[in-house]
């Protein structure tokens, strides 16, 4: 008896079908098609169109433009820039200027955030009032108008550069912005730096090792004089070694401005100051829905096996409440990167200021090089929107049964 | 259901592919019914609204100038604040007929926006302006100084090209619209405010005390600034250009808002073809015979509006200078009418 050669089992077909043609089965398949068709007929004619219309009136078109000199200056550059460099480097620029004013934005939204959503959840009613009262002070006004305040009322009112509030005398705050003294890299940096690496992988192996005794044998080991002991000594010796790793070179009031030093511009300061405690406020309800969605029964418990109000909060409540927190709170982050497009209006050069205005302005090109911001905003949103759902699919996994 | 898709996919086609051909733009203000005009968000003499919303300023005498010409009537105009960075989309976009916003006239933006200017009204220069308690001089002075700048204009290329030449440091910090620069300068963030020089002056007025700023001696560029049209409609670029020549040539022959009926019988020649009563130079450009008279009854000839709106009658009090008559000294010139 010969041996039927095995099917596709009769689901698969049948599944195939759905999956192509949702209910109308092939029928369905072939309207999708046709769809799909039209769809990318009218994308064809819209950019045929533009292109058409572009060339009739001799606007001139293409990514050419980006390998042009520039001809403008930037006042807050992470790479090196100057005016002869092109219009890819003002967009990398912008683009980082855009990226610092986000991460940094985002980093202190999260923390005010989730300190303000505590508050308000405390039992002290003065610390939950004060709470309740930022932030429905805070995510009721537009954020435009928290960008200027900063800007105009709060940081314009510090003294000019010649009266600007002296530090120790090495650092100096004015309406120019914070002058600090800048670190330079002497002969002994490389190996200092190599020194406070090493103490750090070694102080991570040591608290993952007194960890893993805890937990398998319960054994409670005391590691943290090593690793303190580890993270500033081993760099002090190399110090003591190869000498000193950085010398500073202070600011000096140098005609109308100071020279040398590094600076803070106010437009970033003002910017990340407005847009975290903006974002806050909102992070700070997210927060406060989270931990009030995990059944009181759990905070209960914990405190009968005796934990602390803090400690049932960081080792019980959180974790569970972070997966209720954590989808509305990409939305914020997505939230505070796109605001961050505001800052045109105090001269800050993030992306949209010298990239989609100055260069759009000087080039004319307005079709490329809006296409090319809404791409990048595009692509950062899904980055950071990838990263929070590996982290909910990490955290997700460490709270499955 | 799915008819209906196609035919709505296929209408949207077609309205797309519409937009190509090229715009007759006169047929389409004369069906309006009104000149849609770019100017800027308020630079007083130029163009700026004032308490009961009325435009006024050199700019915006262009556009009533070219709305009396084809309507007879200077207030059929429809004034659209832009940017400094919005302007020339909105110019593309069709969303303007014509662009009279204090704009410099470079070889690049003649090239590559698809634009082209029409002439020059004002023939302008970058300066600098200072708080006079910084004891500023002259431009070479102003190293390592934190400089406001708007930006979308060819101010910030200048202001690059000449610290670099002059090897100065500076830091420049660029706003969206001029009212945010000049507050940042007013607030001290910067030590100077930069900006073509009759904007300097304009600006200066909203500062709470003028008398405490001072424009610095140098002039570091050229900017003429003028009227631009879109490409691909040669009559429409004929009729802005000829309307400022009109305006030019009415002040050289002493046309003006008062005398111009009395100018209109003259007998002499060069009159006589300006107002239409000898050949019909009028229609030849897509408007009527009168379209001189219609011109300088609506704004005056070009010193009145100059007077009237930057000059010695205005608050801004500029003088003349390159822009006199070529005949008294300055630049202004206007190819004849005949």
């Amino acid at each position: 008896m010969a041996i039927e050669p095995r099917k596709p089992p009769p689901q698969f077909v049948a599944k195939l079908q759905r999956a192509l043609g949702g209910r109308a089965g092939w029928g369905g398949f072939v309207v999708q098609i046709l769809f799909v068709a039209v769809l990318a007929w009218i994308a064809y004619e819209i950019v045929a169109n533009a292109r058409a219309n572009l060339q009739a009136q001799r606007i001139t078109a293409g990514f050419g433009f980006l390998a042009n000199t520039a001809g403008f200056d930037v006042s807050q550059n992470l790479i090196p820039y100057s005016g002869s460099d092109t219009y890819t480097r003002v967009f990398l620029v912008g683009l980082l200027n855009t990226l610092l004013v986000s991460v940094i934005g985002i980093f202190f939204a999260t923390v005010i955030g989730f300190i303000v959503a505590l508050g308000r959840l405390s039992p002290n009613w003065l610390l939950a009032r004060i709470a309740g009262g930022y932030v429905e002070l805070v995510r009721n006004l537009p954020p435009l108008f928290q960008i200027l305040f900063w800007y105009l009322a709060v940081l314009a009112a510090l003294p000019n550069p010649r009266q600007s509030i002296s530090i120790f005398g090495s650092f100096f705050l004015s309406n120019r912005g914070l002058v600090i003294p800048k670190p330079i890299g002497n002969p002994g940096f490389e190996p200092f730096v190599i020194a406070t690496v090493i103490a750090i992988v070694a102080a991570i192996a040591l608290w993952r090792y007194s960890r893993r005794a805890l937990f398998e044998s319960g054994r409670v080991i005391k590691v943290w004089p090593y690793a303190l002991g580890l993270l500033i000594g081993l760099p002090l010796l190399t110090a003591l070694i190869f000498g000193a790793p950085v010398s500073f070179e202070v600011p000096v009031l140098k005609g109308f401005n100071f020279a040398g030093g590094s600076r803070v511009i106010p437009e970033f300061v003002a910017l990340t100051l407005a847009l975290s405690t903006y974002t806050a406020a909102f992070i700070a309800e997210i927060v406060r829905a989270g931990i009030q969605s995990v059944h009181k029964g759990q905070m209960e418990a914990g405190s009968s096996l005796g934990l602390q109000r803090g400690s049932v909060l960081r080792l019980i409540v959180i974790p569970q409440a972070m997966r209720v927190i954590l989808p509305p709170l990409t939305n914020q982050y997505l939230n505070l990167t796109k605001n961050s497009s505001l800052a045109v209006a105090i001269g800050y050069p993030d992306l949209v200021s010298v990239f989609a205005g100055t260069t759009l302005s000087q080039t004319g090109q307005a079709i490329e090089i809006i296409g090319i911001t809404m791409g990048v905003y595009l692509l950062i949103s899904l980055i950071t929107s990838a990263i929070m759902s590996f982290y909910g699919w990490r955290l997700g996994r460490s709270l499955a049964p | 259901m799915k008819r209906v898709s196609l035919v709505v996919t296929l209408a949207i086609a077609a309205g797309l592919s519409a937009q190509a051909a090229s715009a007759q733009t006169l047929k389409t203000v004369k069906d309006r019914g009104m000149l849609s005009c770019g100017v800027s968000q308020g630079l007083p003499g130029f163009s700026s609204p004032d308490d009961k919303g009325n435009w006024t300023g050199l700019d915006v005498d262009v556009c009533r100038a070219i709305a009396a010409a084809v309507f007879n009537d200077a207030t059929k105009v429809k004034f659209v604040p832009l940017s400094a960075k919005d302007r020339f989309t909105a110019l593309q976009s069709g969303e303007i007929d014509v662009l009279s916003r204090n704009t410099t006239w470079t070889l690049s933006r003649d090239t590559s926006l698809g634009a082209n200017f029409t002439g020059v009204t004002y023939y302008d220069g970058q300066g600098f302006l200072v708080k006079k308690s910084l004891k500023v001089n002259s431009a070479l002075e102003l190293n390592s100084a934190s400089v406001c700048v708007q930006t979308g204009t060819t101010t910030e290329q200048n202001l690059a090209d000449y610290f670099k030449g002059n090897n100065m440091k500076y830091e420049v910090i660029a706003f969206g619209t001029a009212d945010e620069t000049v507050k940042a300068y007013e607030s001290g963030r910067c030590d100077v405010f930069t900006s073509d020089v009759s904007q300097l002056y304009a600006e200066r007025l909203k500062l709470a005390n003028p008398a405490d700023h001072a424009v610095l001696p140098e002039v570091i560029s050229k900017e003429p600034l003028g009227p631009m049209v879109r490409h691909g409609d040669d009559q429409w670029f004929d009729i802005v250009k000829w309307t400022l020549f009109a305006m030019i040539n009415a002040e050289e022959l002493g046309v003006t808002q008062k005398n111009v009926d009395e100018m209109a019988k003259s007998d002499k020649p060069d009159l006589k073809r300006a107002f239409g009563t000898d050949g019909n130079l009028g229609e030849q450009l897509g408007l009527t015979k009168d379209w001189v008279s219609r011109i300088v009854k609506a704004v005056g000839n070009y010193g009145e509006s100059f007077d009237r709106n930057v000059g010695a009658g205005s608050k801004l009090g500029i003088a003349r200078g390159l822009n006199q008559l070529w005949n008294k000294g300055g630049i202004q010139y206007a190819p004849p009418i005949r």
